[in-house]
């Protein structure tokens, strides 16, 4: 698999990020180098491994229904580069839900 | 396009919130409309360096609705992030089901609403559990639109219902939902309250056509911000409509153009066009690793199953067969939840006529329970007592209007039959006493007796409202029987 140019615009995108020309060629090429990397798992024969779901051994870590405190919201909001005395503020959402 | 040349083809997706204590991966309350940002913590704001434990009680209660929904139950089921970007959504993913979901392959029957005929499968493709995002609200204030986000319902547990394409009409679709909702409130896991947003419904429509050049598919729509069930209705039926139009003018069809999702409007009542949904491998799927997988063995679902209450189409098959109600009042009685027709059961039980209590429970019971704003169980009449003033009905010691009276009063007291009848001053009137008011009668009206030896029997309704001005406890149709008995009498010579 050999990846574009355009895939790498595409990915930036989705995660926000706005490359100048020369950084997204920059990028395209260690990213190619990273899933090259990667991509060196497919040489392994899996046929008789079964699917793993998890890297940790554990399966079931449950937690009883019990509540505990939350945060204050003072502390809660602190952070937030823009709020009001309730909530955060975000610049005008639109198109309604997701 | 002629009218019968189309089918219209409509998928659902429900979200509907479990009713636990805490959310889905930290114990913040899941408490619907206590104060903006009071319920977050650092694993539900996404704040670095925390950890999501899942509630064991979301999973339980997600088994429960798979497996009342028919679904196949893996052994293994794992949690995965959706990747987006919306400012309710603090950790820049969600945690949902991808590829192993909790659930699917079941199905919901639907009764025919005719009471009659084989019911209406729908099969549900998956069930699978997930986390909730925050609330966003516009505002608009000294002339800057912000939004403001409330991130108490972030990380809410969810269970998403998706449907198979297999509902056929709007009306459909609206039946399911009743019958959906019913069920997860019998089964106890979801208020399903959608003013609360505690179910909340998409919906994917498209047309199929018969045409000349053989079946075409339109383009599928996938229809958001549906906030009742009638507006679902609606919806489905302005977008089957709106894409027929479209089809005619355009005659594009099925994957020409990318999959549209559109809002409904209920003010306007039309669905309108939203930006371009992204697709499914842009979301970036991929196993969350904060979280381990959650085994379920075969012993565990077979106990989930064996533990399952009596569902709706159980209990109206109940009534029908156990009690002789009729399918369409069995189906008026289970829609109003299951504690009323314990209630109903309970009466029946101590004694009561069933077909009575039935008419009873749909009439004055329910009047009185939305009257008041009471729930069956707050209901100040026990189903002893209602059946206590049934019989007295049944025996014809009481008639209707009268008891009407008792059981307001039982309401509005909490009093017992016996106490009510005595404060309303309802006594039964002695055979003796009931013989000596009708002769008294009959002999001060001759011109009465009259016309009914002439044949107006009618003139009879008069004597019995003199009869109730003398003695309000007297029972109007002996007092008929009586005076057509004396009548009679006195004709023989
Ligand atoms: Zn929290």
């Amino acid at each position: 698999m050999s990846l574009t140019r355009q895939d790498v615009e595409k990915v930036s995108l989705l995660a926000r990020l706005q490359l100048p020309p020369a950084q997204l060629d920059a990028m395209t090429v260690h990213l190619a180098r990273i899933v090259a990397y990667v991509e060196q798992l497919q040489e392994l024969d899996t046929r008789d491994v079964p699917p793993l779901a998890h890297a940790l051994d554990l399966e079931n870590v449950l937690a009883d229904d019990t509540l505990a405190p939350s945060l204050d919201r003072e502390e809660a909001l602190r952070n937030a580069p823009k709020r009001d005395v309730e909530c955060y503020r975000v610049p005008a959402v639109l198109g309604g839900d997701f | 396009m002629s009218a019968a040349a189309f089918t219209t083809v409509i998928g659902l997706e429900v979200h509907v919130q479990l009713k636990t204590r805490t959310k889905l991966f930290c114990r913040c309350s899941t408490q619907f409309g206590a104060p903006p940002n009071t319920q977050t913590c650092e694993v539900c704001l996404g704040l670095p360096g925390s950890l999501p434990v899942m509630n064991r009680r979301a999973v339980e209660l997600a088994l429960r609705a798979a497996v009342a929904l028919h679904c196949d139950i893996p052994t293994l089921t794992k949690w995965d992030r959706k990747n987006y970007y919306y400012p309710d959504l603090p950790k820049g993913y969600q945690i949902s089901q991808y590829d192993l979901p909790l659930s699917r392959d079941g199905y919901l029957d639907l009764p025919d609403p005719q009471g009659a005929g084989t019911p209406r499968r729908v099969r549900i493709l998956r069930a699978h559990l997930e986390e909730d995002a925050g609330k966003s609200m516009h505002d608009e204030v000294a002339g800057h639109a912000d939004s403001r986000i409330d991130l108490n319902r972030a990380g809410t547990p969810l269970l998403e219902i998706v449907t198979q394409p297999d509902l056929r009409s709007p009306t459909e679709a609206r039946f399911f939902l009743n019958e959906l909702k019913l069920l997860l409130s019998y089964l106890d896991v979801s208020d399903c309250n959608m003013q609360e947003g505690s179910l909340r419904v998409d919906a994917n429509v498209n047309l199929h056509l018969d045409t000349p050049r053989g079946r075409v598919a339109t383009p599928i729509v996938e229809i958001k911000n549906m906030n009742s069930f009638r507006a679902v209705e609606r919806a489905l039926a302005y977008e089957a409509q709106r894409q027929g139009d479209e089809w005619r003018t355009t005659g594009r069809t099925l994957g020409e153009v990318p999959k549209q999702t559109r809002g409904w409007d209920d003010q306007a009542q039309v669905t309108r066009g939203q930006r371009h949904k992204e697709e499914s491998s842009d979301y970036r799927y991929f196993p969350e690793p904060d979280l381990v997988p959650v085994t379920v063995r075969p012993e565990e679902v077979a106990a989930v199953r064996a533990a399952l209450t009596a569902l709706p189409a159980t209990r109206r098959a109940q009534l029908v067969a156990h009690h002789g109600l009729d399918p369409y009042d069995a189906d008026v009685l289970v829609n109003q939840g299951p504690a009323l027709v314990d209630y109903f059961e309970q009466t029946v039980a101590c004694g009561a006529d069933a077909r009575r209590a039935s008419n009873w429970l749909q009439q004055d019971v329910l009047r009185t329970l939305n009257e008041r704003g009471l729930t069956i169980q707050q209901l100040p009449v026990p189903a002893a007592g209602l059946a206590e003033l049934l019989r007295s009905v049944a025996a014809g010691e009481l008639e209707t209007t009268r008891a009407r009276q008792v059981f307001q009063r039982m309401v509005e007291t909490g009093a017992t039959v016996a106490a009510a009848r005595q404060a309303l001053g309802i006594v039964q009137v002695a055979s003796e006493d009931l013989l000596e008011l009708c002769r008294t009668l009959l002999a001060e009206h001759p011109h009465i007796v009259r016309d009914v030896r002439g044949g107006k029997t009618q003139a009879l309704g008069a004597l019995i409202g003199k009869a109730r001005q003398r003695n309000p406890n007297v029972d109007p149709a002996r007092v008929k029987a009586i005076c057509s008995e004396l009548i009679a009498a006195a004709d023989t010579p």
